[in-house]
């Protein structure tokens, strides 16, 4: 039983990531369209910014200072991806944005690679290693504290695109551009916000990874992106809340047959957990199937 | 007759340019001009453009997203590799051993086309293309998994018995096959699919069997690709099939143009000797490339090809017209002197 708990916590924990990750992916994918392949990376170099926050200064900041700077930077360069590299191609074959998006993925690699170098940095343990004991176990703060901040930003994420004026307007371009477009909402502006909360979001989602991990290096974000990216079309791409549940499931699917199965398979299960869940249910389990017409 | 002779009036230009092609080539590599480091180049463009033009197939021809080609790569390196490896004993002759072992790689590959093709075929666009990657990655872990591929340490002792000829020609093949096979009814069925699947399927076209025959053809030669590729390293691992050999696969056909072959074969040359060039710049190297790839996507979003051939026909055409208005150039100031 304290088994099966201590692999609940961890599942939450590890799908607690994935989610955060996940909802870049399907945020991206519901306003424009594009599976942003560059999510993984910039992920990597939310996680890079975290890394050099936290070991250039002489004395060590905050972790919360350390994080809000590490996601805003990831946000600017998200916005900045977007008007170079996405902003041109919105009218092009799909085809060419996604091959545009698998160059700013290589490139932000190798940059990373050409600026750190490609020996692994290792992050210092920004939070207490003490444990906390909670319902009969010992949990490490570490994990406390992702599965509490990723769970609050997620109820504000939603909040925010349900509750506010830029949320429903995100949500209205996401449905219909153009018409958006004539009710006088700034398409432009409202891309750019999607793609900077996601950026965001995904260095949130890396410093929690590299703490987990304790180490930084740039192919850091490809295998975590698949899966988030995974998870993203699992609860049905394009919907907020599908991302969050699917993350959570892959992260639940992930540590289980870690446990209890093989962890030489799991990687295997995950992706066939999803070719099942897309051949039963092609939108994924929270999206709306979309009738093609004529 | 009239009919025959004009066909042949096509080939016998092709197949000049494809000898004279290999012989330039053979004797450079013969007469050690290009030493073995660039024979070795070659035989992987040899690859890369049987794996870009079936890819093409499914990619180009059918509009299918497929982003996990490298698997039917791996099965067929694998196939291959293991059928030689369990006959090289019994089979003396080279050629002979990579034939065998290129008609396993292809039938596995085809069966494995078929599993994975008659389920994933009800997806659409990013759909379909997310499912091949998925079933990349579980063969690449189904790989890492069996004893019989000797898991994450990877398959030694498979025969380098490939040569530069051999990858050439069967590069020839593959090509001449997959343009033959497109530029058939069949082929033409499979492009209207690609513009209109609603409208083909109300002109009585069979869309699934389509489909699926293309996917089938697809994963075949890919199979096939793989298999060069196993004779050529000598050793594999189940690493080297990932994701990002997929997307290399699929970056070379969008690049060449989506739907054409010469595109394909073009772009295929040039991506895989770009960066053995680009060697000197270290680092730098598939920085530059990556800059590349988004600089060419900013600006001709069709590919370099878009949908057009490069047709040996055409640039005669082309030069005979040049001429022709060259001609007619001169030829005018001359007839308004007399006048």
């Amino acid at each position: 039983m304290e088994v099966l708990l201590q692999q609940i916590i961890n599942a939450l924990n590890t799908g607690s990531i994935y989610a955060l990750v996940a909802i870049g992916y399907t945020m991206v994918y519901g306003i424009i369209k594009l599976i942003n392949f560059a999510h993984g990376d910039i992920m990597m170099f939310g996680a890079y910014f975290g890394f050099l926050f936290a070991t250039i200064f002489p004395f060590q900041l905050p972790l919360m200072v350390i994080i809000a700077m590490s996601m805003i930077l990831a946000a600017l360069m998200g916005v900045i991806i977007e008007k170079v590299a996405y902003k041109k191609l919105r009218n092009a074959p799909r085809i060419s944005a996604l091959i545009t998006a698998i160059g700013v993925s290589l490139l932000l690699q190798n940059l990373a690679l050409l600026i750190f170098s490609s020996d692994p940095k290792v992050m210092p343990p920004l939070i207490s290693t003490q444990k906390i004991y909670i319902l009969g176990l010992d949990i490490p703060t570490l994990t406390v504290y992702t599965i509490s901040i990723s769970v609050s930003v997620m109820v504000a994420l939603t909040l925010f695109i349900h509750k506010t004026k830029p949320g429903k307007a995100m949500r209205a371009v996401s449905q219909d551009a153009d018409a958006a477009k004539l009710m006088g909402i700034n398409s432009n502006k409202t891309i750019s916000l999607t793609f900077a909360i996601g950026s965001a979001l995904g260095a949130l989602g890396g410093i929690f990874y590299t703490l987990a991990y304790s180490q930084v290096y740039p192919t850091l974000g490809v295998m975590p992106g698949l899966k988030a990216f995974v998870a993203a079309v699992l609860g049905g791409i394009g919907n907020i809340g599908g991302a969050m549940l699917g993350g959570y499931l892959i992260g639940a699917i992930e540590v289980f047959t870690n446990g209890y199965i093989s962890t030489r398979w799991a990687d295997a299960i995950v992706f066939a957990i999803l070719i099942i869940v897309l051949l039963v249910k092609p939108s994924g389990i929270l999206g709306k199937n979309v009738k093609e017409k004529v | 007759m009239k009919k025959l002779f004009k066909k042949f009036d096509k080939i016998v230009p092709m197949l000049v340019l494809i000898f004279s092609i290999f012989l330039i080539l053979n004797t450079l590599i013969e007469t050690r001009i290009f030493t073995r480091y660039y024979a070795s180049i070659l035989v992987i463009v040899a690859v890369y453009i049987i794996m870009a033009t079936s890819l093409n197939i499914a990619t180009g021809f059918l509009g299918q997203l497929i982003l996990g080609h490298a698997g039917f790569m791996a099965i067929g390196a694998y196939s291959a590799a293991l059928t030689a490896i369990a006959l090289r004993d019994y089979i003396v002759n080279d050629l002979l051993l990579f034939i065998v072992s290129a008609l396993v790689a292809m039938i596995v590959a085809a069966i494995f086309g078929f599993i994975v093709g008659t389920p994933a075929l009800r997806l659409r666009g990013d759909y379909l293309g997310i499912m091949t990657l998925g079933f990349g990655e579980i063969v690449k872990v189904i790989l890492t998994n069996l004893e019989i591929t000797n898991g994450a340490q990877g398959l030694t002792g498979i025969p380098t018995i490939m040569s530069f000829p051999i990858a050439y020609f069967t590069m020839i093949i593959v090509v001449s096959i997959i343009a033959l096979f497109m530029t058939s009814r069949h082929g033409r069925a499979m492009l209207s699919i690609r513009e209109d699947e609603i409208a083909s399927e109300s002109v009585g076209i069979n869309i699934f069997k389509y489909k699926i025959t293309g996917f089938i053809i697809a994963s075949m030669f890919g199979g096939v690709g793989g298999a060069v590729y196993a004779f050529q390293i000598g050793y594999l691992t189940p690493g080297s099939f990932n994701f990002t050999r997929s997307i290399d696969i699929f970056v070379i056909v969008v690049l060449g143009g989506i739907g054409s072959l010469s595109g394909s074969v073009i772009a295929a040359i040039v991506l895989t000797i770009l960066p053995e060039t680009l060697r000197d710049f270290a680092s730098y190297r598939l920085l530059i490339y990556s800059i590349l790839l988004i600089l060419v996507m900013l600006f001709r979003p069709q590919g370099l090809m878009g949908t057009r051939e490069l047709h040996l026909s055409k640039i005669n055409d082309k030069y005979e017209s040049i001429k022709t208005k060259l001609r007619n150039k001169f030829k005018k100031p001359k007839e308004e002197g007399d006048a």
